[in-house]
């Protein structure tokens, strides 16, 4: 086959999760360039905010820091974190491609990650990262592990931004790497496929009004739990309610919160929460070995392998009571979180007094992925999520030839799925590549 | 304005207090009740069953009868809302019907009137913030309880009353008052219902819970928008009283009793004879009367 020298053998990954990263590697280590564009300030996704991972119950950023240094470090992977696709023009092989690098208010050439400016910072706000639990700072970066380790400003807690004085940072910073006057800037990147692989988010809490409109402080969602149990969280792995940081000696847990509910909420199940939620239960009961785990659910999908075994594992062994209903109401009662629900495999209505609730919150597609899916011409559905060209046979493929995607930005997926997905889409592109 | 009132049966016997308070309140407020002329019960219940045309046709005619004499129609009782609000909605919405129902009925009604509640009157067409001002005696340092029941709120995608689970209207309204309106968490749960008649205790043991919770979180007084619910939260007390000797009564208002002081009303106008559990004492302590 002779070479068609138009064609751009270089690949565009939009989003640096675990499938953008996986993706990303793929394509690299088959020998082509790769541009990796994440709008966070460093990689690592979801998956970096999670404590262990199911079933084999090993610590997520273990697993996942070789895989984000890789990345970082990969002679043909160039990073563009912090940065969003403006705009997007052309056709498979020529791919031109308009990204917003946002202001980050430091200079990443001369910064050399050493962290002063964050140790320094007087400006302490309730962490998004942390989903609003622990206290970050308003120069931060996502981790301490974080892949590229360069600090930005969120000029809405800055103290410089809001009242014109402080510039801490700026006396500490040994390289005056601190830039308030930066813009936003734009660069384009030219290549010959894209895959889309942009993540999901959870639905809002405060959308459940029979579950206290997310005003109780002690009902929280399943990445809330990640991070309370994460060594690198908010209460470095203890589990402590936010409340008043009290040990929760009763936990209920909330399965189906926002998904198969197609009257009021997502008809879709969001696959991941059967499996997360025995997690969740079992750690807990490793931490807190007297504590009781109640779980609310509709039926258990526990379709990967080894997980059936291990939600037969936390049945069995470590205690956890799992009654088949669902809870109607949740109300802050005195200290305690009181629980309405029913267990209608008795047929009897459930009263539970708690210290936290956790609830299984349904997986929706980022906000953004619509829009997005436009600039590029390719589809989403009702919610966003965006579609393949055949549902069995190009679960990869796009409507657009060129244009790939992977992980949950398809649809609700667990981090082996979404892996597997973000290989399948690699190696499209490679396909793509070798055929030109 | 003047707006079609709907007043159902209850509100010519158990509770005339609640009927003529919102008359005498709106006159105070700008505008007039204008009785429907002959109207009847509104069925009571709306029909589940989808052939059950039967039990359509009251409120049906009550339906057809006003919009031939305006566009808005207003009641009191939560349960009377609820039916004739949902109808009007069936009958805008089926065409089929519609059709069987105006055969029956010999009219052509075809669902455009505007089915409001007396609090959705004050809040859309005066506002609260209104109301504020026009109130001559501010009611502050009551604690009331909002309690909403069920009829005004379910099914939320018919009533569009307000949010079914964490509803806040009526408490706008209280506060708008002068009142502290607080909240707790059985204020959109059942009464208990017509429970009362078949299951006595299942009504008792509902009103305790309501009432108990309205007590815990602070509130001095029990505010209701529902004949039926008075009947079970406010009549019911003595039961209530000798199945659970702990418990202690509270007064319950209709809405438009508490409009009524609000509003300078002569307070021997207000029918407190009605009420079961007498609110005089607590009003005098509070320097409202």
């Amino acid at each position: 086959m002779k070479a068609d020298e138009t064609f751009t053998k270089r690949a565009m990954v939009i989003g640096g999760g675990i499938a953008g990263i996986s993706a990303s590697i793929d394509i690299g280590n088959g020998g082509y360039e790769v541009v990796l564009v994440e709008k966070l300030p460093s990689i690592g996704g979801r998956m970096l905010q999670l404590s262990e991972t199911f079933p084999t119950l090993d610590c997520a950023q273990c697993t996942l820091t070789p895989k984000t240094v890789e990345t970082g470090q990969h002679p043909r992977i160039k990073l563009l974190t912090y940065s969003e696709v403006d705009s997007v023009e052309g056709k498979a092989g020529d791919f031109t491609v308009r990204i917003r690098k946002k202001a980050a208010y430091v200079d990443w050439e001369k910064c050399t990650g050493c962290g002063l400016c964050q140790q320094k910072c007087p400006s302490k706000n309730p962490s998004e990262f942390d989903r609003g639990m622990g206290l970050g700072k308003a120069i931060y970066t996502l981790s301490p592990q974080a892949v590229p380790n360069k600090p930005v400003i969120n000029p809405d807690q800055c103290r410089y931004f809001l009242e014109k004085k402080c510039r801490v940072c700026e006396k500490v910073c040994p390289v005056g790497a601190i830039d308030y006057e930066q813009q936003d800037r734009f660069v384009e990147e030219r290549v010959g496929a894209i895959i889309v692989a942009v993540g999901f988010d959870l639905i809002a809490k405060d959308r459940f009004g029979e579950y206290g409109h997310g005003q109780i402080q002690d009902v929280i969602d399943g990445l809330s739990f990640e991070r309370l149990n994460s060594a690198s969280g908010p209460t470095t792995g203890e589990i402590r309610r936010p409340s008043d940081g009290k040990i929760p000696r009763e936990v209920v847990f909330i399965q189906c919160s926002g998904s198969r509910d197609p009257e009021r909420y997502m008809p879709y199940c969001s696959r991941v929460c059967c499996m997360y939620t025995a997690k969740h239960a079992r750690l807990y009961k490793h931490k807190v070995h007297d504590g009781q785990v109640y779980i609310f659910y509709m039926d258990i999908r526990s379709t990967g392998k080894g997980y059936e075994e291990f939600i037969q594992q936390g049945m069995e062994e470590e205690g956890i009571l799992y009654l088949r209903g669902r809870v109607s109401r949740i109300f802050q009662d005195g200290e305690k979180v009181a629980i309405w629900g029913v267990d209608t495999l008795t047929g009897k209505k459930v009263e539970i007094f708690a210290d936290l609730v956790v609830l299984a919150t349904a997986i929706v597609p980022q906000r953004e992925t619509k829009e997005l899916a436009k600039k590029l011409g390719i589809v989403a559905d009702e919610y966003g999520f965006l579609t393949e060209a055949e549902r069995k046979l190009r679960p990869v493929e796009t409507n657009q030839e060129g244009i790939y995607i992977a992980g949950c930005a398809q649809g609700p997926k667990d981090i082996a799925d979404a892996v597997a997905h973000a290989n399948a889409a690699a190696s499209k592109v490679q396909a793509l590549f070798a055929r030109h | 304005m003047d707006y079609l009132y709907f007043p159902g049966c209850t509100l010519y016997t158990k509770a005339k207090n609640f009927d003529q308070t919102a008359r005498n309140c709106s006159l105070l407020l700008g505008f007039e009740l204008k009785e429907l002329p002959n109207w009847t019960c509104c069925g009571a219940t709306f029909p589940l069953a989808t052939d059950n045309l039967m039990a359509l046709l009251p409120p049906a005619r009550i339906l057809a009868n006003a919009r031939e004499q305006g566009t808005t129609l207003t009641t009191l009782c939560a349960i009377c809302f609820n039916v004739i609000k949902r109808t009007n909605r069936l009958i805008q919405q089926d065409g089929e019907k519609r059709d069987k129902i105006n055969n029956f009925i010999e009219k052509n009604y075809q669902g455009d009137l505007r089915v409001l509640h007396y609090l959705e009157i004050l809040k859309k067409e005066i506002g609260f913030s209104q109301l504020r001002e026009k109130v001559k005696k501010p009611l502050a340092g009551l604690r009331t309880a909002a309690y909403y029941g069920c009829m005004l709120l379910r099914p939320f995608e018919e009533m569009e009353f307000d949010d079914m689970e964490r509803p806040t209207l009526f408490e706008e309204f209280l506060e708008g008052l002068g009142t502290k309106a607080i909240d707790f968490p059985f204020k959109i749960e059942c009464c208990g219902s017509f429970q009362s008649v078949g299951s006595p205790d299942v009504a008792t043991e509902c009103a305790y819970k309501i009432l108990g919770s309205a007590i815990k979180s602070g509130a001095e007084i029990v505010v209701s928008t529902c004949p039926m619910c008075t009947f079970n939260i406010d009549h019911k007390q003595s039961d209530i009283q000798k199945k659970y000797l702990d418990f202690k009564t509270i007064p319950v208002l209709y809405f438009t009793q508490l409009l009524g002081i609000a509003m300078g009303l002569d307070y021997r106008s207000l029918g407190f004879e009605q009420n079961a559990v007498d609110p005089v004492p607590l009003l005098k302590e509070k320097g409202l009367l």
